[in-house]
């Protein structure tokens, strides 16, 4: 009846995940009661749970992302913790088992459901105003899309309650997690959560194609697109061309999980080699969805706190295209010691390191808007400048492990491990908290508190420096990643020093929780009036702030370059205007439940298939195509906003109409 | 926003090409189920390579060329080409708005998909039975996964079809109702091109091995 699921999955013998799972318990259901007894239920129904606005699931998408990251720095925080102390003798308080969830949890949670969702966050907020239109090309697909992302990390969650997490590492390479050696729950809750996220994953570069391509404000051609869109253009291009790879990888390995299939298997013609290059020739351009709107961020700060324009926007649009296609030709870097010969391993350095080159470009480009600028040292400033120096020292130890002998010798090393986190802290964690930072006024109308912003991009900065540095130095001295016990005392002392790192990381955590709720507290000082409040560039400073639901009342003529810039130069913005446009009618999509229904059931189908419930995995299959035809069949999913009603929100924010 | 907005553009103007503002609907839905069929191509691109990679991994069991009856593949090839035609047919008689043509059109690229999938789960059951089941080397696992996914994918497309034909019978062919179709004929035809892929590399291929 309930397949593989008994009382035994919950591991009572246990006292760490009890207590994890105790605390957790303990936060969601005091949410849970506080929505309750404030009676906000209807609100957050209404407006935000059946929202198809990208700027609210835009904002979702960045909570979510903020959420994930304190559970994926908590389990880093106990690997550190282990390894501070498990040395010689010691043996820690992590038992092998455990700890191996742990690495593998981490890793996943921190790509699949930190990263991707900060960073798809920033493009759902950002994009459909920079281009100066009303909403992404599928409003209703980019919920569904949001709500299966959320429904992915509510599952790998749930392993941290009922059963256990994979203990192959994020990568989950066969033939360790084939059937034969992970017999238990752990790699199905791992493959499961990332094959429903990564369909939302999917439909998000399918909608955002389409957006960047066929819906721009008029006049807007191709090189007047703001650098912010061009990068995330790049990013969504590489999530068509490259999450479909790992669906059909994790579909095979399913395959040989549940039907006994020979994909990867060491018996019956399996090949393990072959889920290794399928797996990087997905996860080497995820990297690069992952930095290159990072980069677009950064690209738009840079250029707003230094009063310019973007130093040579012909050779930064390039450069991201160029990286694009690059990403492609470069996978098989993360397995030089495979085994492929010197030829092939030599083909796949070279390009590794020609990667540099347009990277490269990228950073003389910030560098040169900031020459002769007049740069204003705000809180996304500093995280842009800390994310140059940081980003340059993370790349050259890339082009260090891109040269095959020198990657013999450092090949899953800790140094390989402060490489990646040297450029996903340094580039993607910095650029989406300086896209935070930058963009949180737009989205709310008041800025952030810029003193607990500046103390967290200080512990940010430093704790980082702390934590990496040393695990470069551990790593040429021959520490392994992934170890439990660490078998030779002289590593102990750097790796104190990266677990003080790890502890100011989080002070800079706290920071931004301080920054948050000192922000909100204050925040009838700290309004945001003009919708300007950085003096910003791009058309999304030309609305106010928070945009109304329709972002422009008459869509934005783009002449430009720099769009809202060229305007306020001309004196052309509204309100300095004496003339009212005419307003017309807006047709907008109206909320729908379908992504948080869809996402319901996708939660069901997940969590039994990974416990072998098959009557429920069948009925929640059932449910989601159901849900589906019911929708595809409805036709009324516009509503209108008359034109009194515009001129009536338009009026009250640049007091048209209003005696002199 | 500057006082230049005031001037609307012309709606055939507008193809989101920058010039014009945003595209129209139908330009935009057809679009972007172009670029999901795209991303579903890699998909098939994945368990492609993983046949050709694993296509000799036969360990010790059947072979392609001792699996394959190609007179049946060719039945198979015809009847998904043909269903092809009709389809395109029946989306010219919904563009000219003749419900009663498409309805006819649309149960003959019906029967003939059906007939595709009959004869396919025929040869599937067929090497069941002898023993080469999925299960039996990474070559059997490839095959059927590669073949059952394009499978699944005309067997998706079938009871899409029965349901926009609901839609026509019921709606009438509104432009709701005609972007649908316009989808639903893209991804048809994508299914031919992955099999023309299937045909050729798993069955010629693997015959002549």
């Amino acid at each position: 009846m309930l397949g593989r699921l008994s009382w035994a999955a919950i591991p009572l013998d246990q006292p760490l995940p009890l207590y994890a799972m105790g605390v957790v318990g303990l936060v969601i259901l005091a949410v849970l009661a506080i929505v309750t007894v404030k009676g906000w239920w209807p609100y957050l129904w209404r407006e935000w749970i059946t929202s198809v606005d990208h700027k609210r699931i835009g904002v979702m998408y960045i909570i979510l992302g903020l959420v994930m990251l304190l559970r994926g720095y908590s389990d880093a925080i106990m690997m550190r913790s282990q390894q501070a102390i498990a040395v010689g003798n010691a043996h820690g308080y992590l038992p092998p088992d455990h700890y191996d969830q742990i690495f593998s949890a981490h890793g996943s949670i921190m790509i699949f459901f930190v990263a991707m969702p900060l960073v798809i966050g920033l493009m759902n907020f950002a994009v459909p105003l920079q281009l100066g239109v009303r909403d992404v090309a599928f409003p209703t697909l980019n919920s569904v899309s949001f709500w299966l992302t959320a429904s992915g990390a509510l599952l790998i969650n749930m392993s941290l309650v009922i059963g256990s997490f994979a203990r192959t590492g994020w990568m989950g390479y066969p033939p360790l997690s084939e059937l034969a050696f992970s017999p238990d729950e752990g790699v199905d809750y791992y493959l499961w959560s990332l094959q429903i996220s990564g369909v939302g994953t999917l439909l998000t570069g399918v909608n955002f194609v389409t957006t960047i391509l066929k819906l721009r404000a008029p006049g807007m051609t191709y090189m007047r697109m703001p650098v912010f869109c061009w990068t995330a253009l790049a990013a969504n291009l590489l999530i068509v061309a490259a999450f479909p790879i790992l669906t059909a990888t994790f579909v095979m390995l399913l395959l040989d999980r549940y039907l006994g299939m020979h994909f990867f298997t060491n018996d019956a013609g399996g090949n393990q080699m072959m889920y290794v290059n399928l797996f990087w020739a997905w996860g080497h351009p995820e990297v690069y969805i992952l930095i290159l709107p990072a980069f677009g961020v950064f690209s738009e700060v840079v250029a707003t706190f230094s009063g310019k324009g973007l130093f040579s926007y012909r050779s930064m649009v390039l450069a991201t295209l160029g990286i694009c296609v690059l990403s492609f030709m470069v996978w098989l870097h993360h397995f030089f010691t495979m085994g492929a010969g010197s030829d092939v391993n030599a083909f796949f350095g070279i390009m590794s390191s020609i990667i540099a080159v347009p990277t490269g470009v990228k950073v003389f480009n910030w560098l040169f808007t900031m020459f002769r600028g007049r740069i204003v040292f705000k809180t996304p400033m500093l995280f842009t400048i800390g994310f140059i120096i940081t980003f340059v020292i993370g790349g050259l130890t890339g082009v260090l492990l891109a040269v095959p002998p020198v990657d013999f010798v450092l090949h899953n090393s800790v140094f390989l491990v402060a490489h990646f986190h040297n450029v996903i802290i340094g580039g993607v964690v910095f650029g989406a908290l300086a896209g935070y930072n930058y963009w949180f006024p737009k989205a709310f109308g008041f800025t952030l508190d810029e003193r607990w912003g500046k103390a967290s991009f200080w512990c940010w900065l430093i704790g980082f420096y702390l934590a990496f540095m040393p695990l470069y130095v551990l790593g040429m001295m021959g520490m392994t990643r992934r170890l439990q016990h660490i078998p030779d005392p002289s590593w102990q002392p750097l790796l104190l020093v990266a677990e003080l790192g790890a502890v100011v990381i989080f002070l800079g955590v706290l920071c931004q929780i301080a920054q948050l709720y000192v922000s909100i507290r204050t925040r009838e000082q700290r309004l945001d009036l003009t919708g300007d409040p950085w003096n910003g560039r791009t058309l999304e400073w030309s609305t106010s702030s928070p945009p109304p639901a329709y972002n422009f009342a008459v869509l934005p003529r783009v002449e430009t370059i720099d769009a809202f810039w060229e305007m306020k130069r001309r004196g052309l913005t509204l309100g300095l205007t004496p003339a009212e446009p005419p307003y017309e009618t807006i047709e907008m999509p109206r909320n729908s439940p379908i992504g948080f229904v869809i996402a319901f059931f996708a939660v069901i189908t997940g969590f039994s298939l990974i416990w072998q419930i098959w009557w429920l995995a069948i009925l929640g299959l059932l449910a989601v195509a159901v849900t589906m035809l019911v929708f595809g069949w409805s036709e009324n999913r516009e509503r209108e906003i008359p034109a009194a009603e515009i001129a009536r929100v338009e009026r009250a924010r640049l007091g048209f109409g209003r005696p002199a | 926003m500057t006082i230049a907005t005031i001037d609307a553009v012309p709606a055939h103007l507008a193809r989101g090409r920058g010039g014009g503002g945003p595209a129209p609907k139908r330009v935009v839905v057809a679009y972007g189920f172009w670029i999901f069929i795209l991303s579903d191509f890699v998909l098939f691109s994945g368990l492609f390579a993983a046949y050709a990679v694993l296509s000799g991994n036969t360990a010790g069991g059947p072979t392609g060329a001792e699996l394959f009856n190609l007179r049946n593949v060719f039945i198979e090839t015809m009847c998904l080409l043909f269903s092809s035609y009709t389809c395109g047919l029946g989306a010219l008689s919904a563009e000219r708005r003749q419900p009663a043509r498409f309805l006819i059109l649309a149960a003959f690229t019906f029967v003939l998909g059906a007939a595709f999938l009959a004869i396919e789960a025929s040869e599937f059951a067929g090497m069941v039975s002898k023993g080469a089941g999925p299960g039996r080397s990474g070559f059997l696992s490839s095959f059927f996964t590669l073949v059952g996914t394009h499978g699944v994918h005309v067997t998706g497309g079938l009871i899409w079809l029965i349901y926009l034909v609901a839609q026509v019978i019921v709606k009438g062919l509104r432009p709701a109702v005609l972007r649908r179709l316009l989808c639903w004929s893209l991804f048809w035809h994508a299914l031919d091109i992955v099999w023309v892929g299937v045909f050729t590399l798993v069955y010629l291929m693997g015959d002549f091995r």
